[in-house]
């Protein structure tokens, strides 16, 4: 097609929600009083008008094929009024006026194999990447790893069984798109990128390869009479940073591309001031189709967690208050070198005080 | 219609057990029964695909340069490295498509967005990626053309994607939620929509993310993703049903309310009266929304609403996590003028790091190189006590413009 033929976009940006709004949520837009939890996954919301609004949470597989989305959609047309969102963790939420809706709205999702829950004290639905599925650099799957860790923790998901609400995320590379949970299991990378010398100088900017990585442990290099890069690989901290923009710095290795496992991450104001994950565990297989190593430190961490924290603390929280020592004799996860940090700032994590629990 | 060939897929058929649903069965019911035959074709292939990384623990998709006629963004192409083997998804890009703020859908919009996506792309979506975008994974070059065109005529539009201005997220907000201080809407959608051009046409220093939350609780973890985060937050008193705690109190007890509630403030500024209502010292109150959170029925927000923004949140890559800094502690966000200023202060802080920052380093990064005064000398924004945690540790500073500083105080101080 000549390219006076195209047609030219219509810049029209982020769209208007309102349009797409149940109306009793845009007529008590902003005034809404109360909420109440009538039971997990249900929430109602109680407005200055007297108006009510249910709204019943179902996780969902997030890569939804089509046919699932119409399953989805008819069950909102349904009992819901046809109106629904998302969550950012891709639940969907279900909004009914009619209280006596909400219980066969419940029964026709679960017959359908939707689970009903993901509020209040319960475990919500990982923070899903793209993974194996689709990304260009992931060191492993995200909606393998989300299906599984949900079939593990699906009770958990159905019931308000902990301390407060728990988060949790995954990344398939140490860029970290899934963001902060109180617990994450990211991509670790364990030795330096293999690098494909025939390529760099046929794909990379070597500069910009240069520039990416933290450490400064990139210089270019001759490599059989071509432009290539090298690594220092006492330097290399084995991040990956290099990767994206250099496809021929091979940071994924089907053995030495393990996973971690990070808690504390907290991105709410409620208590204390939002906080990032710190490394619990490392050098966890990266073990498809189910990943059961890294499912079983993220139970056993939960399981502890469920035990000894009060309520209204957050995984963070808990371990704050008890401490690290105590954390590893809980778990009876190792504590390593490697726990203690070296990157800036380190020195505030620290103890620089007597304060010791015996 | 089922696929041409099929793959064997042993390891991928164990995620179809289990009680959570299973994205697998979803991918096979595309490739054994829908009539397109593409769809039945590519999804196949894709199967193929997906177990051999499992197998190999490895990906095969690498990039490209794909995008739709005028933008420079919003496709992430996706070539197979692997497409010997599995040919039908050699070509499997995604859409970004910006969503409403909030995520808000009917059923029909739902509808008909699955519709255009089946007739062009694999039938494959998802609400919504890490990026906020909804996801229509897997179409050819052509494809992704057609796709747009169509939704593009009923109201949709590309998200952000490389060095760019970035599709923008809100919380559920004040559509459904008592917590919300603010229109997440309507903020949401004066900041990303004044940078459409730079959404479209990827020419900043790296990404560039606006994210709103309608409380400190801060659901859409905008502190702490966001290069510039809207959180809304009140500076009036909170209400008080006292009735309506005293109702707590006689329900759970004096001890879960002390052990809860009363010790949980971080700052101390409640306490349980003899009477069993409760005192609050609003002006050590830092809105952390904990006791809120736990009695919505007897506690709220004030009533003089505004927000909070903070600037330089971003993930890992490269020096580490950041979370945002205060750089407006409180503004009112009620008229157009009000609107206007933000996207004003958003406009000299994209500007300024357009000119200053470095490439592939985020905004928060450059603050943390040239430091926080720079950056506000930069932008034209005065200090404030709110936008740090403590005062300096450190001596070594050249201090001797002091005295003109401390009259501009006084003077600022003055004049509010």
């Amino acid at each position: 097609m000549a390219m006076a033929d195209m047609r030219p976009p219509i810049e029209s940006g982020c769209p208007d929600g309102f349009q797409y709004m149940h109306p009793t949520m845009r007529r008590n837009f902003g005034l809404w009083k109360y909420h109440t939890d009538p039971k997990p996954g249900v929430l109602r919301h109680v407005a200055e008008s007297g108006e009510e609004i249910f709204t019943v949470k179902v996780g969902t597989q997030r890569i939804l094929d089509i046919f699932s989305l119409r399953e989805l959609t008819s069950i909102g047309d349904e009992f819901a009024d046809g109106y629904i969102r998302f969550t950012i963790r891709s639940n969907i939420e279900f909004y009914v006026t009619d209280e006596a809706k909400v219980d066969p709205l419940i029964e026709a999702v679960e017959k359908l194999g939707y689970v009903v829950g993901g509020t209040k004290n319960s475990v919500t639905s990982l923070s899903h990447t793209q993974g194996w599925l689709h990304c260009d650099i992931p060191g492993t799957d995200a909606s393998g790893v989300v299906k599984s860790m949900m079939d593990e923790l699906i009770d958990e998901f159905k019931n308000w069984n902990m301390p407060n609400r728990v988060h949790i995320t995954t990344s398939c590379c140490q860029i970290n798109c899934g963001g902060q949970g109180d617990i994450a299991i990211n991509v670790q990378h364990t030795k330096p990128p293999k690098i494909d010398h025939a390529q760099v100088s046929n794909v990379c900017e070597r500069p910009s390869v240069v520039a990416r990585c933290p450490v400064a442990a990139i210089r270019p290099a001759m490599v059989d009479g071509k432009p290539s890069l090298e690594v220092d690989e006492k330097k290399c901290i084995c991040c990956g940073a290099c990767f994206p923009p250099c496809p021929p710095m091979m940071i994924n290795d089907a053995e030495h591309s393990k996973l971690a496992v990070w808690v504390g991450g907290n991105h709410s104001n409620a208590r204390g001031k939002p906080t990032f994950q710190k490394l619990v565990a490392s050098a966890i297989p990266n073990n498809p189709p189910r990943w059961p190593e890294a499912a079983g430190i993220v139970k056993l961490i939960l399981k502890c967690y469920k035990e000894d924290a009060r309520d209204w603390e957050r995984v963070g929280e808990w371990v704050e208050r008890i401490g690290w020592p105590r954390f590893f004799e809980l778990t009876g996860l190792p504590f390593t070198k490697y726990h203690i940090d070296n990157w800036r700032g380190a020195r505030a994590s620290l103890n620089a005080s007597t304060h010791i629990r015996f | 219609m089922a696929a041409k060939k099929i793959y064997e897929t042993p390891m991928l058929d164990e995620l179809e057990s289990g009680p959570w649903p299973s994205f697998i069965t979803g991918i096979k019911a595309l490739r054994d029964n829908h009539e397109n035959q593409f769809i039945a074709d590519v999804t196949s292939s894709l199967l193929g695909q997906l177990e051999h990384s499992y197998e190999t623990r490895k990906g095969y998709w690498k990039g490209g340069t794909v995008s739709v006629f005028g933008y420079g963004g919003g496709v992430i192409p996706r070539f197979s490295e692997v497409a010997d083997a599995f040919p039908e998804s050699k070509e499997f890009h995604t859409m970004r498509i910006q969503p409403t703020p909030g995520n808000y859908y009917t059923t029909d919009m739902l509808n008909q967005l699955g519709a255009s996506w089946e007739k062009y792309g694999s039938g494959l979506q998802t609400f919504h990626g890490q990026t906020g975008n909804i996801m229509f994974i897997g179409t050819t070059t052509d494809g992704t053309q057609k796709f747009f065109d169509d939704i593009n005529d009923y109201g949709w539009d590309m998200g952000g994607a490389g060095p760019c201005v970035r599709t923008a997220m809100s919380c559920v907000g004040a559509a459904r939620c008592e917590m919300s201080n603010t229109n997440e809407h309507a903020a949401q959608r004066w900041l990303v929509n004044n940078f459409t051009d730079d959404v479209h046409r990827p020419a900043l220093p790296y990404k560039f993310k606006f994210k709103i939350s309608g409380c400190p609780n801060d659901c859409q973890n905008a502190i702490e993703r966001a290069d510039f985060a809207v959180i809304g937050t009140w500076r009036d008193d909170m209400r008080v049903d006292q009735a309506e705690f005293k109702k707590y109190v006689e329900a759970k007890g004096r001890q879960y309310i002390i052990d809860n509630v009363i010790t949980r403030c971080p700052t101390q500024a409640l306490a349980l009266n003899d009477d069993d209502t409760i005192a609050v010292d609003n002006r050590n109150c830092v809105r952390c929304m904990h006791c809120i959170n736990v009695m919505p029925k007897a506690l709220r927000t004030g009533l003089d609403k505004g927000v909070t923004i903070l600037i330089g949140g971003k993930r890992t890559l490269k020096i580490g996590d950041l979370m945002g800094t205060v750089v407006v502690p409180f503004r009112k966000l009620d008229t157009r003028e009000d609107y206007e200023e933000m996207v004003e202060l958003a406009e000299e802080i994209i500007d300024f790091w357009a000119e200053n920052g470095l490439e592939h380093e985020r905004c928060g990064e450059m603050i943390e190189r040239i430091g926080l005064v720079n950056f506000l000398e930069g932008i034209d924004v005065e200090v404030d006590p709110n936008m740090v945690s403590s005062t300096r540790q450190s001596s070594y500073v050249r201090m001797d413009g002091w005295d003109d500083e401390a009259i501009k105080w006084f003077e600022r101080k003055a004049e509010a």
